[in-house]
């Protein structure tokens, strides 16, 4: 029993090796990906191009617009002569940004009725329009000499990412992401693979037991997975400077229920697809609902009911969750039971799915 | 997971080591094989004989264990398949119709991995290597990847590696559709050898002789068997007169035989035409000649003994309709 599984496990580190492109993969996907999501997906926005039609001309605009500029948030261009000249700036895409003071802005300033200014948003860009927005919130200069002073309510301040990087937020969930794609796409690849290249027909009529087969095709691939989330840590920490808060170990625990899970899926795959195209196919299929309903980029919070319970079902979500608090909260193993029992159930589910499919038969 | 001892089939059942009654497989509503009996003695080579799509792969792979029968049963060693498929794993080996090994491990990590596959002891494995490396000259190819090996050398790999366990029964799904005439050769050599030693092949073909070296063999045909019994006995009791006509007109001879409502076949070798005729016709070579002279055609006739060619001929219903002529 253990020598045919030894046999199967590897026969599969040895194909593996000669592969040089799935070999390159292995490493090549998660390098290219942290760094294209770590530098790419940036949703701190800065250096905006703006500009400013001044019409009141007071040392009081002057000051509010250097403390727009101090925000780093704007970049001033030169400024225009007036509204329409900003239109257009903004229509040929010169700059996203618009500032207008108006000629009562003094007025306006010592009232409370009225906005003093006002903010030009080009609000075809999602990223853009929310940031900018966030401009309308600087306050009012405050001088000395001042009769009235506008200190804000609330002080904000965000807990774990107090820099609000958004290399803290997605670099840890990403490990989920990476080990998602990778690992349901080789397993299922790999069954595939032999099923189409006539590998399986003679290995069925051997003694071989099919979760014999199974496994040992799978042991390889949960080394990979670690391999890859260790690669993906260590990029993260160096490049992008995200803490790991939690305890290695932990986060290792937590990894490797989440391969496991994620080979199981692309167990399930490899039983419905009959060539490696459909198996990439359908793994892309399973893949996109993870990437957007896991919380991974878009807050869990905001979805429909019909989307979290999608959402429940994919692996990916409780990954995230368990990761995030690990990495970046310190929190514990035991204190993330709940999305860990969901994996657990998931794993079981999906490897009975897959058993009860697999028939060491062709038909 | 073991071999099943020997003892489980009283000695007086094991005189068949493949019994088939009935075996029928459906795809779809497509009948790839059509109710066929088998009675495969054991020690022997049992030949399949038919085109492609006849159902030889289909039978085979039922008879492995690796498609359910739609109807019918299967006794194999005294198991029934494929209820008892995964007990008779060990003592069956199983050659399929397309090499499937691994193009990327070498000729010798192939071995090893079915050895263990099989489940040998490293001892065992390494002294049947050893072995089955010199019965099927791979010493040379041995640190060879199995992708680079020519067709011949694939085969023999194919064989040595179906046989490493030693199956007492060896099912080959055309291992020579891919192989040079010497390499077959070779090959069947091979498979005689294995067959002094006890064991019992199955081997599905479609060259005409290979066919008749088997010991026994049966022609199918669109899913049916259409004739069955040695080559020898198959030859002589063709329901059919084999007359050669030498003709230097072979076209104009051709065309004029197949009017002859006697001739039930034409079929062309070079210079020569081997015509079937109802075995019914009296003086079958001089009815021939008079029709070629009507037609005025020079030729030469004498009447031969029938090819296993005739014989498949005759036996696929004369290049109509297969069935549609009662076999003899």
């Amino acid at each position: 029993m253990l020598l045919r599984l030894f046999a199967i496990t590897s026969k599969e580190v040895r194909q593996l090796a000669r592969d040089r492109l799935t070999f390159g993969m292995i490493v090549g996907i998660p390098l290219m990906q942290i760094l294209l999501f770590g530098y790419a997906i940036n949703f701190d926005v800065r250096d905006l191009d703006a500009a400013v039609v001044d019409e009141a001309r007071t040392s009081h605009s002057r000051a509010l617009v250097a403390d727009l500029q101090a925000t780093g948030v704007i970049v001033l261009r030169p400024p225009s002569p007036g509204l329409p000249d900003l239109r257009r700036r903004m229509e040929s895409g010169e700059i996203s940004v618009g500032i207008v003071i108006p000629h009562d802005f003094e007025r306006r300033r010592l009232g409370n009725d009225r906005a003093v200014a006002q903010i030009l948003v080009n609000g075809s860009e999602p990223m853009i329009d929310a940031v900018a927005r966030g401009l309308a919130s600087v306050p009012l200069p405050v001088r000395a000499g001042d009769y009235r002073s506008r200190t804000p309510v609330f002080e904000v301040r965000t807990e774990y990412n107090p820099e609000r990087r958004t290399a803290v937020q997605i670099v840890p969930a990403l490990i989920g992401v990476i080990l998602n794609m990778t690992m349901v796409i080789f397993t299922a690849a790999a069954i595939v693979r032999e099923r189409e290249r006539g590998n399986l027909e003679l290995l069925i009529a051997t003694p071989i037991r099919s979760w014999e087969l199974m496994a040992g095709k799978l042991i390889p691939y949960v080394l990979i997975g670690l391999i890859q989330t260790t690669l993906i840590l260590t990029v993260g920490a160096r490049i992008f400077d995200v803490p790991i808060n939690g305890s290695l170990l932990d986060l290792y625990l937590a990894a490797a229920l989440f391969i496991a899970a994620t080979l199981t899926l692309g167990l399930v795959i490899s039983t419905f697809a009959r060539t490696q195209f459909q198996a990439f196919q359908l793994s892309f299929l399973t893949l996109l609902p993870s990437i957007l309903l896991s919380g991974f980029m878009f807050p869990f919070d905001g979805m429909p009911p019909l989307a979290r319970a999608i959402a429940q079902a994919l692996p990916l979500t409780h990954f995230v969750e368990m990761i995030r608090g690990i990495l970046l909260r310190g929190a514990p193993l035991a204190a993330m039971q709940v999305p860990a029992m969901k994996l657990g159930v998931f794993l079981v589910v999906a490897l009975a799915i897959a058993t009860l499919r697999f028939h060491k038969r062709l038909d | 997971m073991n071999a099943v001892p020997q003892a489980i089939a009283p000695p007086g059942e094991m005189a068949h080591a493949i019994r088939a009654r009935g075996l029928t497989r459906r795809f779809g509503h497509v009948t790839a094989v059509d109710g066929i009996d088998l009675d495969i003695p054991r020690a022997r080579i049992y030949g399949f004989l038919g085109p492609n799509g006849s159902g030889k792969s289909t039978t085979i792979r039922m008879l492995c264990g690796l498609l359910q029968p739609s109807a019918g049963t299967v006794d194999v060693l005294g198991h029934e398949m494929p209820r008892d498929a995964e007990q008779l794993r060990t003592r069956l080996g199983y050659m399929t119709q397309k090499f499937s090994l691994w193009d990327d491990l070498t000729v010798s990590e192939n071995l090893q991995f079915m050895g263990q596959v099989f489940g040998l002891p490293a001892q065992r494995r390494r002294a049947r290597v050893a072995v089955v490396v010199e019965e099927f000259d791979l010493a040379s190819l041995f640190k060879q990847r199995a992708g680079t090996l020519s067709g011949g050398q694939r085969q023999r790999l194919a064989l040595a590696a179906a046989t490493l366990h030693e199956p007492e029964l060896l099912l080959l799904d055309e291992p020579t559709s891919a192989v040079d005439p010497q390499s077959r050769r070779d090959f069947w050599e091979s498979l005689f050898d294995l067959v002094a030693r006890g064991v019992t092949i199955l081997v599905s073909t479609h060259y005409m002789d290979e066919a008749e070296r088997c010991h026994e063999l049966a022609i199918l045909a669109s899913g049916r068997i259409v004739a069955q019994g040695p080559p020898q006995q198959l030859m002589a009791e063709i329901p059919a007169t084999v007359v050669e006509v030498e003709a230097a007109d072979t076209v104009a001879a051709r065309r004029a035989l197949v009017q002859d409502e006697s001739v039930l076949s034409v079929a062309q070798l070079g210079t020569r035409l081997h015509v079937l005729i109802d075995p019914a016709t009296p003086e079958p070579e001089n009815r021939v000649l008079q029709r070629l002279r009507a037609a005025s055609v020079a030729a030469q006739s004498t009447l031969v003994r029938a090819s296993l060619e005739d014989v498949f001929v005759a036996a696929t219903g004369f290049g109509r309709a297969a069935g549609a002529r009662p076999q003899g």
